[in-house]
């Protein structure tokens, strides 16, 4: 066996591995939220998801981008047929494995270089709008950092990416015109062909050296990319689809009615429920109410919060945020994340047990970011992959009102008066018929 | 002063009669000074098409909605239980309400805890009834006159109900001129998740200023709205901007109940 293709197989190996070992850990982080059924209406899910994520139909909202996006987004995946064959190529010590297709070979490969173009050009926009044009949505204080070097990272990637594919088989339509050995002629290139002239006076050695390390870079960096992408937000990629699938499918304004409070206000209504009775012995711990921590939240939460790829258009939409209050529902799902990752290394280290005395609450996202949202909904009307960064807001103000009795005086004040008179103002609820007989 | 007629659940039970639809009043339409007169249009037009409606008056509370968007779910779901308990005891099957928070929580959230009533906007309500000939509306004071919509997103996003306010405006013979913000793009005003109730949080504008500005862009005569809470922060912004004199807010079933000179 030629080495280079033990040298293949072993970067495939360790390439599949270490990816597989982060999504577990990942997967593992997930399960660390609380339970929450969504396998039901499968085929409003399937559906939804064909819609949303495969179709991407809420990126068409605006339409430039979602179109570039789109361009990305179907590049990816055909051009996976051309990484197919790299890797057939890598194992088999093959060149072109796939050239026997014939004319539709030719169609392939024209779709693969017009699409590399495309999506060259693409993320080349992309990069000019973060870094040129500076879009304001990606500059909120929230993208400082980390966040604006992946997006970067990522994409400057996929541009390297694409320009070794396109110069690769420039070289290679090179090669072929040489008539070196190995290089059979196969289907012309519409878009590498352009560069034809380029390598017109090269050696046939130093042009297979090109191609082959070209070919190389190509693929090692394609299993640099799938590793780079769990510590990304890069890893929507895989996320949107199940993301979607599990969707909330109720209307947006409802909230789940928490099932721990329904027992014991039913209780409360049961004339026949003896009131000396002792309470029933609690079974496993007490159910804290809201959340606190990363924990607390339910598994779906979570995975909002991997899926997220920080687009902004939550928070550009956010009529808090662009008032100029704190609160950021991107941020809420890049905390949630980050807090997540921090109790997920934790585990890893010192066991599952493992408490740093820290939490999402107030060591991430501060009272003031909750306190300022309207519940209008303009956040998961807006988010791409149906992230639900409202949910998380509700949960945290549960925490802070039902487990620290922590509102604003305003707030208990409304609570009171819903309490002593059916109303969140000051009114006896004797007086509520008194609208009839004035004008 | 008109004389409006009307019958609370307990008279009505008393003289062995049962209504069509019960008329939830809510908490702003029963004590806010503005949005009263939300209420009182409204039974205006159920008086003047002669719908068989009551309202629950002394015996209604509070739907829990601001409790439960604070993160109060005790308190929640005792004034849930606490109402439902009343429209079981009644055999409420229908609801109309002029408040799209008692709206979304009447039908979305009391269901599971026992609750279960076909519960509708009252512009789906009047949208019905004008489907059903009941109600016909002429241009009236609004013929031509630009009225903008300015989405509640307790009935819009929340609901998806974009349609029937729509639909009434232009029954009005009016222009309905479209925010560049509208229906599920639309912008809070401001009041939702129990802000209504506290001073906003610490930023360099007002929600209901924005989105007041917004309304302005399109230089209407009237922002129409169907909410009390959006009547407030959209009253207090144009009164803020000194424009009371040439922009009205005004609900859905104002409008209609004014254009038929009710």
């Amino acid at each position: 066996m030629n080495i280079s293709i033990i040298v293949f197989i072993a970067l495939i190996v360790v390439a599949a591995g270490l990816f597989a070992k982060n999504v577990k850990t990942i997967i593992r982080n997930i399960k660390l939220g609380k339970d929450l059924d969504r396998n039901d209406r499968k085929g409003e899910r399937l559906n939804l998801m064909a819609r949303v994520a495969m179709g991407q139909s809420k990126m068409q909202a605006r339409p430039v981008v979602g179109i570039l996006h789109f361009i990305v987004y179907a590049g990816f995946i055909i051009i996976n047929i051309e990484v197919l064959e790299i890797v057939l190529d890598g194992i088999l010590g093959t060149h072109r494995l796939f050239s026997p297709l014939g004319s539709l070979y030719t169609v392939l490969i024209s779709t693969f270089e017009i699409l590399a173009l495309l999506v060259l050009v693409s993320c080349v926009i992309f990069l000019i709008r973060r870094n040129i044009l500076r879009i304001k949505r990606f500059f909120s204080p929230e993208m400082e950092g980390w966040p604006k070097t992946d997006a970067n990272l990522i994409l400057i990637a996929e541009v390297l990416l694409m320009s070794a594919f396109l110069i690769m088989n420039a070289v290679d339509a090179q090669l072929q015109v040489l008539g070196s050995e190995h290089y059979t002629k196969v289907a012309s290139f519409p878009i590498s062909g352009l560069l034809e002239g380029v390598f017109a006076s090269a050696s046939e050695s130093s042009l297979i050296l090109l191609e082959r390390g070209l070919w190389w870079f190509h693929i090692i960096g394609i299993f640099a990319f799938l590793n780079y992408l769990p510590y990304s937000k890069h890893f929507h990629i895989l996320l949107a689809f199940p993301n979607v699938f599990y969707s909330k499918l109720e209307p947006k304004g409802q909230l789940p009615n928490m099932a721990a409070v329904k027992k014991e206000v039913e209780l409360m209504f049961d004339p026949n429920a003896d009131p000396y009775a002792a309470p029933p012995e609690p079974v496993g711990e007490p159910e804290r109410f809201g959340a606190k921590d990363v924990t607390d939240l339910n598994w779906k939460q979570l995975m909002d919060a991997y899926t997220c790829t920080e687009c902004g258009r939550c928070t550009d939409v956010c009529p808090a945020n662009q008032t100029g209050k704190a609160l950021s529902p991107r941020k809420i799902l890049m905390d949630t994340r980050d807090r997540l990752e921090e109790v997920g290394k934790g585990i890893d280290k010192n066991g599952k047990d493992y408490d740093d005395g820290k939490s999402l609450l107030r060591d991430y996202i501060k009272e003031e970011e909750l306190l300022a949202c309207t519940s209008c909904n303009a956040c998961t009307e807006a988010c791409p992959v149906n992230n639900d960064p409202l949910s998380v807001i509700v949960d945290l103000r549960q925490y802070l009102i039902m487990e620290e009795s922590k509102a604003p005086a305003e707030w208990t004040g409304i609570f009171t008066n819903i309490e002593n008179n059916g109303a969140p103002w000051q009114f006896a609820q004797a007086d509520r018929l008194k609208w009839k007989d004035e004008d | 002063m008109s004389e409006l007629k009307v019958p609370t659940m307990a008279e009505m039970m008393a003289s062995g009669q049962q209504p069509d639809v019960l008329f939830w009043v809510g908490c702003a339409g029963s004590f806010d000074d503005r949005a009263k007169k939300i209420t009182r249009a409204f039974v205006k037009i159920l008086n003047n098409v002669g719908v068989n409606f009551a309202v629950l008056g002394t015996e209604e509370s509070c739907t829990g909605d601001p409790a439960k968007r604070a993160g109060n779910e005790f308190l929640f779901q005792m004034q849930a239980m606490g109402n439902i308990q009343v429209l079981n005891a009644y055999e409420i099957k229908s609801i109309v309400t002029t408040c799209p928070h008692c709206f979304n929580t009447l039908k979305n959230e009391y269901p599971e805890l026992g609750g279960d009533y076909a519960v509708k906007h009252h512009s789906q309500f009047l949208q019905e009834l004008i489907n059903e000939g009941k109600l016909s509306i002429e241009g009236g004071a609004f013929k031509g006159k630009k009225i903008t919509f300015h989405d509640p997103c307790y009935l819009g996003r929340a609901n998806d109900v974009y349609e029937a306010p729509r639909t009434l405006i232009e029954k009005l013979d009016a222009e309905l001129v479209e925010m560049k913000r509208c229906k599920s793009k639309g912008l809070c005003c401001g009041a939702g998740g129990a802000q209504m109730f506290k001073e906003a949080e610490k930023g360099d504008k007002e929600i209901n200023i924005e989105r007041t500005e917004d309304a302005m862009e399109v230089k209407p005569d009237v922002i129409a709205t169907g909410c009390p809470f959006c009547m407030t922060m959209m009253t207090d912004g144009v009164k803020l901007k000194e424009k009371e004199a040439e922009v009205k807010v005004f609900d859905l079933a104002e409008l209609i109940a004014e254009a038929k000179d009710l």
